[in-house]
């Protein structure tokens, strides 16, 4: 006679807090630099001088329905 | 375990966008391209003088739209996966494929549809340049409105569902994030500046192009994460 082990099908276990915080705030830094460079330098406020940043990024910032010119 | 769901979601996302790019490029950049002809010949009647070209209309429509989306696709690659990090088994027991779409939906309803049907995506030669403050102070409010409607349809959902059952509270949920985000935005101002004889089935192209392409950013960044995920998280018991 053979013994079969069932396994549970392993519930989603959630990740602990203290591991996520760290992750989610430079996930969320991240998230903010990165959409502000694509959607708003140079047009509303502008961090670098001049207009080489809205013109490089100009075709996905209309594409992504970000507000322009 | 977060750091890896993390990276791969910025990967995900940076794939995604790149899927986002050929659509953008076989449907977007046509309609953008007879907008800036429209721009053209409209300051042409007027007698004005066109405009410097800074960056070449070649480079913007490649490799300057290629940067655009792979950043863009990093960005909500990043936070898709904390999101997934905070709902996976906390909010929702679902595994991690089939949350990883699901959520990939609310995210695009939430970041695309909702902001889109309040200011939707506009070509070249639409929007004055005097208004682009306002323009784009409303449409970051309008983004965040959404964001902050979705979380409190959630949590409204959460903690109504041992009373009403799962099923009327995600329905109770659904139904406070679209009262809130159509009420809320009624605050925000209504911005129209489409010159009267601008083409409209150009806009109506370009409009469709742009959510187009953000459903196929948002489809693909949830397929391809859900597995990702699923081997950061599930180690199955089925293949030892």
């Amino acid at each position: 006679m053979t013994t079969t082990t069932l396994h549970p099908i392993s519930a989603a276990a959630p990740i602990p807090l203290k591991a996520l915080v760290p992750w989610a705030i430079l996930g969320t830094l991240l998230f903010a630099m990165l959409l502000y460079f694509v959607g708003a330098e140079q047009g509303a406020t502008s961090l670098v001088s001049g207009h080489m940043v809205h013109e490089f990024v100009h075709d996905g910032r209309h594409l992504l329905g970000f507000p322009c010119h | 375990m977060m750091g890896r769901l993390l990276s791969r979601g910025m990967f995900a996302g940076i794939f995604a966008a790149l899927l986002a790019f050929l659509f953008a490029r076989a449907f977007g950049e046509s309609q953008v391209n007879l907008s800036i002809a429209y721009e053209a010949h409209q300051a042409a009647l007027a007698h004005e003088a066109p405009e410097p070209e800074m960056v070449s209309r070649a480079v913007q429509a490649t490799w300057g739209l290629l940067t655009a989306m792979v950043m863009y696709g990093a960005a909500y690659g990043g936070l898709f996966a904390v999101l997934f990090g905070v709902v996976y088994g906390r909010v929702s027991r679902l595994p991690a494929r089939s949350l990883a779409l699901w959520l990939a939906a609310a995210c695009f309803v939430v970041t695309v549809l909702v902001p889109d049907l309040k200011y939707p995506p506009n070509p070249p030669a639409i929007g004055l340049p005097e208004t682009i403050s306002l323009r784009t102070a409303s449409y970051f409010t309008m983004l965040g409105l959404s964001f902050c409607s979705a979380v409190i349809g959630l949590l409204v959902a959460r903690q109504t569902s041992g009373r009403l059952g799962a099923w009327n509270a995600g329905l109770a949920g659904v139904a406070i994030f679209i009262v809130l985000t159509a009420g809320l935005s009624s605050f925000l101002p209504n911005i129209n500046e489409v010159p009267s004889n601008f083409p409209a089935s150009v806009l109506w192209r370009f409009r469709e192009a742009s959510i187009g392409m953000q459903l196929v950013l948002w489809a693909s960044l949830g397929l391809v994460y859900g597995p990702m995920a699923e081997r950061v998280l599930e180690v199955s018991p089925r293949r030892p």
